[in-house]
């Protein structure tokens, strides 16, 4: 870490050592109560704990309410609030840039499904490195209200519109992408939602959560399937879930037929106990249709959806890229020697 | 014929095929064999938007004056397309040559012009006959027409071999395929064909130096050279080849032997992707770009708005071709001018580059990332379909020796004596301010990046003052960036008349100003704009001249406009004479002096 992080005695590091308070960010100007806040909070204990270095993180998000939180979260890493539905493009070029960046990115239900539909699909499928969160609240907030693609259908807006066509099912679609890391959680559950945070950290690829986050001002009303009662009342989680970073040994030991360990690139370990039924996250198929029955029942279905940490290649191993950042490439590393220049020239005579 | 009436080294010839039928290594070896004798030669390819079927011309102008433009008048057509025979053989000037394939006439129909010269071969059965390989049959049936041309033109059949073997260097089979056909094609015009006119090719000295390759490939190599390290691009005709071929030399030079790369190159899914990629790089540091045409530039308008807005260096090249959809994608234009510059919502001014030839290609190509990262801004590179596309003459280049220009980044250690850093702050007050990149590791290195609304230390801001004197610091960087663009090229012999172009129309001028000399006394200065900010030089030009003419190709007179926007006094605009080309042709000298001369003559309104 940096020499320059004020490091006062009396407050606690992680490893890295910074103190906490690198990790948070400037009031948020989000309306009282909103689900976003908290998951603005479990951002922050993830990072915070896992003892990631902020100044090597980018933050970047599209437009809407979502995508005003980067500015909430992390203020030593740089920050970059791009255009609607085109951040994963801008996180991919940051990462050709620069492949030591740990990328987050922040979107919310209208910025990837509608208008970032076709960056958020070819995202997954070139599988860049990136913590990608969906705030989901199946409702335009910063437009006042409208109604976005994940909407379910029969869901009754404020004014008293009903949705009548299906919703877009961003976990499904990211499994079906070739996504290797893909959950979804409600914001109000700091409990599932850190460990999720921590592995899709630690996740190298394209980490998708899709958070439910009810929207307080136009979507926390009776008749929507978004609001913190409905949610609360339809929320299944598939396990309870602990996170146990490469850098401290589980204390107790996995008991089988009842816990389920998913062990991640880095050496961190996802630990899931079962609740009502045993569910295989590392089943691509199972996972699809889990969802899909659940949908049918009216459960929201959350927790780890499905891991795969075999078979994924990220995209700058993809593009076998150096392992020296490209911006930092000079003369030397560009520039094609005299001669071979020379001959190029030749060849055209 | 007397020796005397005998027309040696100036001719232009035109090779009408079917596209995908293999006419065009044939093509190519006349023009390179044409080139290796000596003789200045240029070339056009004139070709429908579709892979095979559809018919295409091929152009070469032969000048021992050095004129490369394509010329208006065809003294030479080699007609091996049905579909257009009839009008090919009436598009050759009276006292041209006509060599046609008489195995493919349309019914009923004899070529019976007595103006021209007819060479009558049967190019088909002749392919028949003499190729034996039925796949190779297609193909070489073009090598027939080399070998006829060969013999009648007297082109040295040393250098046309040589041509062949160096071509076809990796296929040693094809060379002798090729050279049999060559000489069956030879063979048959000294048996069966009386030589009639008196156009010749003899050998010159006059391509020392220089080497054949086109606009695309040449920017591709700029590129390279100029230290790009990223490249995100969406296929567009007739763009595509530029990325293809920087994907070809980083392929070879920047590669560290194990397969691991010093380049990032994505094919993004469409050019909003690709611009947005190019910004997320440029942000992080990178020297980035991407190359498309008009329909692309259109969908990268939100993007190019952020780049100015949020301060990010970025390059695109700009393969200006005909319009949208399909129709005219693989015709010349200079039609997106004004939309390079204007791109995009708000108060906004993209500075433009535009290369007037193949070594110009290369170079702004290699300076394009100094001139964006010293200005963070967004730059266009302005080629078009004749210069991206078509085969260019091009001096030997220099090798650089001077170093990238990173422009105001701030390092760890930089910034830790810089007490007051503000990511918008003008210190030095060319309204270029310091940045830093992600991944600095500094406390106080990070800032959060967005559209509009920020103070000069990157902090939130909706307070008019704050807004006003930002956009007001962002104008600045318009006249900074007089210091990194390249400056007009001016030939000012004190003439009361004077002409100003840009890009590839610079190449039919010299052609044009030595036809209007001729024809009727005049002769005219000429100014060469090589970018967007003007120089002060347009402006002194203006005053010295009584009236100026603007060559635009295309049809609303775009950098007239924008002249026009910039100098806005009537002692000046009251002296601008509007010429416009815009049929999708290679802009040749004679258009030009038309236009000119008749305005000059008082015939033009």
């Amino acid at each position: 870490m940096s020499a320059d992080t004020p490091t006062p005695a009396a407050e606690p590091t992680n490893r890295s050592g910074f103190v906490k308070n690198a990790y948070e960010g400037l009031p948020s100007t989000l309306c009282s109560g909103c689900g976003h806040d908290s998951i603005t909070r479990h951002i922050i204990s993830g990072y915070w704990e896992l003892g990631v270095n902020p100044h090597f993180v980018a933050k970047l998000s599209g437009i809407g309410c979502s995508s005003k939180t980067p500015a909430y979260f992390l203020r030593e890493a740089h920050g970059f609030n791009t255009v609607h539905g085109r951040m994963p493009s801008v996180a991919a070029g940051a990462k050709l840039a620069n492949n030591k960046l740990h990328l987050i990115g922040v979107s919310g239900d209208g910025d990837t499904a509608s208008i970032g539909m076709g960056q958020f699909v070819h995202m997954v499928r070139r599988n860049l490195e990136i913590v990608y969160i969906v705030e989901n609240n199946g409702v335009y907030g910063l437009t006042k209200g409208q109604f976005s693609a994940t909407a379910d259908i029969g869901s009754v807006l404020k004014k008293g519109e009903v949705n009548e066509l299906p919703d877009i099912d961003v976990c499904t679609m990211a499994i079906q992408l070739g996504c290797n890391y893909v959950a979804r959680s409600f914001s109000g559950d700091a409990k599932q939602m850190v460990p999720l945070m921590k592995g899709a950290i630690s996740h190298n690829g394209t980490a998708m959560l899709d958070v439910v986050s009810p929207c307080v001002t136009f979507n926390n009303h009776e008749g929507s399937t978004r609001s913190f009662t409905a949610v609360k009342a339809n929320d299944v989680p598939l396990h309870d879930l602990g996170f146990h970073p490469y850098f401290q040994t589980p204390e107790v030991e996995l008991k089988p037929g009842e816990e389920r360990e998913v062990e991640l690139p880095d050496g961190s370990v996802i630990r899931m106990k079962k609740l009502a039924a045993d569910y295989d996250p590392t089943d691509r198929m199972r996972a699809i249709a889990t969802i899909a029955e659940a949908k049918a029942k009216g459960q929201l279905l959350t927790g780890l959806l499905y891991v795969n940490t075999k078979q994924n290649k990220p995209m700058v191993e993809h593009l076998k890229l150096t392992g020296t950042p490209l911006h930092a490439l000079g003369e030397k590393e560009c520039l094609i020697p005299q001669d071979a220049f020379e001959k190029i020239q030749n060849r055209w005579r | 014929m007397s020796q005397s009436s005998q027309i040696i080294n100036d001719m232009s010839i035109q090779f009408a095929t079917v596209n995908g039928s293999g006419s065009q290594s044939a093509n190519n070896i006349i023009t390179k064999g044409i080139f290796r004798m000596g003789i200045p030669v240029g070339p056009k390819n004139l070709f429908p938007s579709n892979i095979q079927g559809l018919p295409t011309w091929y152009t070469i102008r032969v000048s021992k004056d050095g004129y490369r433009a394509r010329k208006k008048e065809l003294d030479w057509v080699v007609c091996m397309n049905p579909d257009t025979l009839v009008e090919d053989v009436n598009s050759v000037q009276p006292g041209g040559v006509v060599v046609y394939n008489t195995d493919i006439l349309p019914k009923g129909y004899t070529p019976t012009r007595k103006d021209v010269i007819y060479y009558p071969v049967p190019f088909t059965s002749l392919a028949r006959d003499k190729v034996k390989d039925v796949k190779l049959r297609k193909m070489l049936v073009n090598v027939l027409y080399v070998g006829v041309l060969t013999e009648l033109l007297s082109l040295d059949l040393e250098v046309i071999k040589g041509v062949i073997k160096d071509t076809f260097a990796s296929k040693p089979k094809a060379i002798d395929a090729n050279v049999e056909a060559l000489e069956a094609g030879i063979n048959y015009a000294k048996e069966n064909l009386k030589k009639q006119d008196n156009y010749r090719l003899e050998k010159m000295d006059e391509n020392k130096g220089l080497f054949l390759s086109d606009g695309n490939q040449l920017a591709a190599l700029g590129s390279v050279m100029g230290g790009c390290t990223v490249c995100a691009w969406y296929p567009i005709t007739p763009s595509s080849s530029l990325c293809e071929s920087f994907i070809a030399f980083t392929e070879k030079h920047r590669q560290d032997g194990k397969g691991t790369k010093n380049v990032g190159i994505i094919q993004a899914e469409d050019e909003l992707a690709s611009l947005g990629m190019v910004l997320g790089a440029g942000w992080a540091g990178a020297r980035a770009m991407t190359a498309t045409s008009g329909p692309g530039v259109s969908l990268m308008g939100e993007f190019a708005g952020l780049a100015y807005f949020a301060e990010i260096p970025a390059v695109i090249f700009d393969v200006q071709r005909m319009g949208p959809s399909t129709g005219l994608p693989t015709r010349t234009c200079q039609a997106d001018i004004l939309q390079a510059v204007t791109l995009s919502h708000g108060d906004k001014r993209h500075p433009i580059i535009i290369p007037g030839g193949a070594e110009e290609a290369y170079e702004f190509a290699r300076i394009s990332f100094d001139v964006a990262e010293q200005l963070q801004q967004l730059v266009f590179v302005m080629l078009d379909l004749d210069l991206g596309m078509n085969i260019w003459n091009c001096q030997q280049l220099p090798y650089p020796t001077d170093g990238f220009k990173r422009g105001k980044v701030l390092t760890a250690e930089q910034l830790e004596k810089t007490k007051d850093w503000g990511r918008y702050k003008d210190v030095d007050g060319d309204g270029v301010c310091y940045r830093t990149l992600p991944g600095t590791d500094h406390a106080r290195a990070a800032y959060f990046t967005r559209g509009t609304g920020h103070t000069e230390y990157a902090t939130y801001s909706e307070k008019p003052e704050d807004w006003q004197k930002n956009i007001e610091r962002l104008n600045k960087k318009w006249t900074t960036a007089l210091k990194y663009v390249p400056k007009p090229v001016v030939d000012d012999k004190g003439h009361k008349v004077g002409i100003i172009a840009y890009g590839t129309t610079d190449l039919c001028m010299r052609e044009s100003r030595d036809q209007m000399k001729r024809e009727h006394n005049l002769d005219a200065d000429y100014l060469r704009i090589r970018s967007v900010p003007f120089h002060d030089e347009v402006k002194a030009f203006f005053e010295k001249h009584d009236r100026v003419y603007v060559i635009d190709q295309n049809r609303d007179g775009q950098m007239e406009q924008l002249l026009r926007m910039n100098y806005t006094e009537g002692r000046i605009t009251d002296k601008i004479r509007s010429v416009r080309h815009y049929n999708g042709m290679p802009l040749d000298a004679r258009t030009v002096t038309d236009a000119i001369l008749s305005f000059e003559k008082g015939n033009a309104r």
